[in-house]
């Protein structure tokens, strides 16, 4: 069966263990974890967690059972699938010689995102979009030189109907 | 009401209704100690840690109650993980209650701390750290709810030492409130209607029984079911008792070491309903040949179970208890035609599968079978004893030659197959039930793993009767290298084992013993009648195997006989 990326996004009670209680059943249980992130939400008392797993479709059924099961999820919903927008933000740090200065702020203009620090051997830039967007600035800018990078993994929220 | 964070745990534990708890004291429960002392809570002082989970868990299953124990902080903690873990893979409700260091020592490495609710998060349903004196009760309480509602389980509550000591001004909790914790009781009566549809239709239909029926108290209800539609039942190893062991329509256990009808049964059946089953690997076999050609129905209530092992036709999330009673109205309410012409070929293909490979072992053995001593048991006991086993041949032989009627009866580390589990549990059943006889079925090896509770049993003047099938070997790896490893029995000789009758004597306890065939029955009317802790030892054949047995990972029809 095909094993494809899927997006949940779990709210749990923001309680200390309730992390470890997640990981722990993704690694006790031999699921996968492509990116985690996790943050309040407006209610202090809950946390939203976004987690992208490869896995084919009986298991993310699985995955979401078990998640249901954890005492402290409070709900969890599967993304994929759905109509719903996803963003991750990366903070790339690229070598900029004077020769490249220029190509790299084209590429910056191109792609819309920010120099948040400058050096004189480096720009950090600042981007964020979804999966594609990135992994597409990232070959444009590897020539050039990645020195590092970080990455908060994809968070991800439905989208409503527009109304009217 | 100024009270310490003791007094309200024993006034929450009163006001679950806990009258016994099973544990070991320590520096950091010596306050807690203090305070039960003071209650008319009656508490069972262990020898290990391990043998106090075994024996909640023993409690937990005759009395249909939550098993209670305490422990202290660090090695008393970590020694109740195994009987924790064995808990929670049969879905057996406790609570277990931890001490630990004062919060302000938390995450120092102190004397006696270790992270307890880490190390048990994955073998718990649930655990808490209470870090203030103010949420002892509220999470005792729900402790209890969590370890006794939906599918059970083990919840752990770890206890610092200063929150235990503080003293606050006190106020009950509020109703419990779990937000995120609402097990599905009512099952679907669309997917049930559909049910009935497959029972018009199935010409081979199966009823296959787990541990959820007898977790769900609902044995009757599935015999009832299955009398009223003509459907032949099989059952896991947890679900021995779900269904009179001496009803025609009883095929015997299922799996690994199945009877033969059974497996064959499965194999062929053309409809299956699993009522509160997990589909363990050792009930299943090769799983792509497990009813094969069956449409599979099944009821469980925890979601996860449902297609986690096995594809499945109709899902049913819910409480097996629930799911019968409903099963049984539609079925009134239908008048379904009498089933039993239809169902005569089945009868007589299982019938044939009956008589020609029935359980047998030679019987005309000079040394005594350790199938015999069962078989024995179960005759003189009439099949109306408590039985524990531990694990291993013991545990499979008695599964397979006692006969249980009845739930609530048979106590065994299905999930886990934890050596050690028996004595304890037995002791704890014992304590449930005083006035029941209570046997425990062991092996030389694993009676040696918790054999201090013996200890136990003599001060508590429990009569717990031991059964030792001493094969002087650890029968059931042996047999696997027998069958699967050249016979080169590695580690699995058990060169030097106690004189069982003497340890027996030094405990205090009664000690028998039977070499020959002949001395079974003697050794066993007399060790039974004894109104004391009794070892019995029998020296059995050290080179019986288990049979059938299906390979592991092979199809389950495929065994050796």
């Amino acid at each position: 069966m095909k094993t494809e990326k899927h997006i949940l996004s779990i709210l749990v009670d923001n309680e200390p263990g309730v992390l470890s209680r997640i990981a722990g059943l993704f690694s006790g249980r031999g699921y996968n974890i492509e990116s985690l992130c996790v943050a309040e939400t407006t209610d202090p008392k809950i946390s939203r967690l976004t987690i992208a797993t490869k896995a084919n479709l009986p298991l993310v059924e699985q995955i979401k059972k078990q998640l249901n099961k954890l005492i402290n999820v409070v709900k969890v919903f599967e993304l994929t699938g759905t109509d719903f927008v996803q963003r991750e933000l990366a903070m790339i740090k690229v070598r900029a010689l004077p020769e490249h200065r220029a190509e790299i702020l084209r590429i910056v203009d191109i792609f819309r995102c920010k120099v948040v620090d400058v050096g004189l051997e480096h720009y950090t830039l600042e981007v964020t979009g979804d999966e594609d967007k990135l992994a597409a600035i990232l070959s444009l800018l590897k020539p050039v030189g990645i020195k590092e990078i970080a990455r908060t993994g994809v968070i991800a929220i439905s989208r409503d109907p527009k109304g009217g | 009401m100024k009270l310490t964070g003791a007094q309200i745990l024993m006034k929450t534990l009163q006001e679950e209704g806990v009258d016994t708890i099973f544990g070991y004291p320590g520096a950091a429960t010596i306050d807690i100690y203090e305070e039960l002392s003071k209650t008319r809570i009656r508490h069972i002082l262990v020898r290990h840690e391990q043998g106090a989970v075994h024996a909640a868990d023993g409690y937990a299953r005759v009395s249909d109650r939550v098993g209670v124990c305490l422990v202290t902080s660090g090695p008393g903690a970590t020694n109740t993980v195994t009987g924790i873990a064995s808990a929670y893979m049969d879905s057996i409700p406790l609570v277990v209650l931890c001490g630990q260091v004062p919060t302000h020592l938390i995450g120092n490495d102190a004397f006696q701390e270790v992270d307890i609710v880490g190390i048990t998060r994955p073998c718990t349903k649930h655990n808490y750290l209470v870090n203030q004196t103010e949420d002892i009760a509220r999470i005792i309480k729900e402790a209890f709810h969590i370890a006794r509602s939906g599918r059970p389980g083990p919840v752990l509550v770890d206890l610092p030492k200063d929150v235990i000591k503080r003293s606050i001004s006190y106020a009950p909790p509020q109703s419990l409130r779990l937000r995120s914790y609402n097990p599905t009781y009512r099952p679907s009566k669309k997917q049930l209607q559909k049910v009935v549809e497959l029972i018009k239709q199935a010409q081979r239909p199966v009823i296959f029984a787990g541990g959820g029926v007898i977790l769900s108290k609902s044995a009757d209800r599935l015999t009832e079911f299955a009398r009223k539609t003509r459907i032949p039942v099989t059952a896991s190893l947890m679900g021995l008792g779900a269904f009179p062991g001496s009803d025609p329509l009883w095929l015997g256990m299922l799996g690994m070491h199945g009877t033969y009808r059974a497996n064959m049964s499965i194999a062929g059946c053309d409809l299956l309903i699993a009522v509160g089953a997990r589909f363990d690997d050792r009930v299943t076999g090769k799983t792509d040949a497990f009813a094969a050609q069956a449409q599979i129905v099944h009821i469980d209530i925890d979601p996860t179970s449902i297609r986690k092992n096995v594809p499945v036709s109709i899902p049913v999330v819910g409480d097996c208890g629930l799911a019968l009673d409903i099963l049984n109205h539609l079925i009134d309410e239908l008048k379904l035609e009498d089933l039993s012409q239809k169902r005569q070929p089945w009868f007589d293909q299982i019938e044939n599968w009956k008589r020609t490979t029935p359980l047998a072992y030679n019987t005309q053995c000079a040394m005594i079978k350790p199938q015999f001593v069962v078989e024995k048991l179960y005759e003189l006991t009439r099949g109306n004893a408590i039985i524990a086993t531990e694990v291993g041949q013991n545990q499979m032989w008695t599964a397979q030659y006692y006969h249980f009627d009845r739930p609530h009866r048979f106590l065994t580390s299905g999930g886990l197959g934890c050596m050690g589990y028996g004595l304890p549990a037995a002791i704890g059943a014992q304590i449930a039930c005083p006035d029941q006889l209570v046997v425990d079925v062991a092996g030389d090896g694993s009676i040696q793993m918790n054999i201090q509770e013996l200890a136990t049993a003599v001060q508590y003047q429990l009569a717990v009767k031991v059964v030792i099938l001493n094969n002087r070997c650890l029968g059931m790896v042996r047999q696997w290298q027998e069958l699967f490893h050249d016979k080169n029995y590695v580690s699995t000789q058990m060169e030097h084992a106690p004189d069982f009758v003497k340890l027996a004597e030094a405990y205090g306890a009664m000690g028998l013993r039977a070499v020959k065939p002949a001395e079974v029955e003697t050794v066993l009317r007399k060790g039974l009648a004894a109104p004391r802790t009794v070892i019995m030892e029998f020296l059995v054949d050290p080179e019986e195997c288990v049979y059938p047995m299906v390979p592991a990972g092979a199809p389950i029809s495929e065994m050796l006989l």
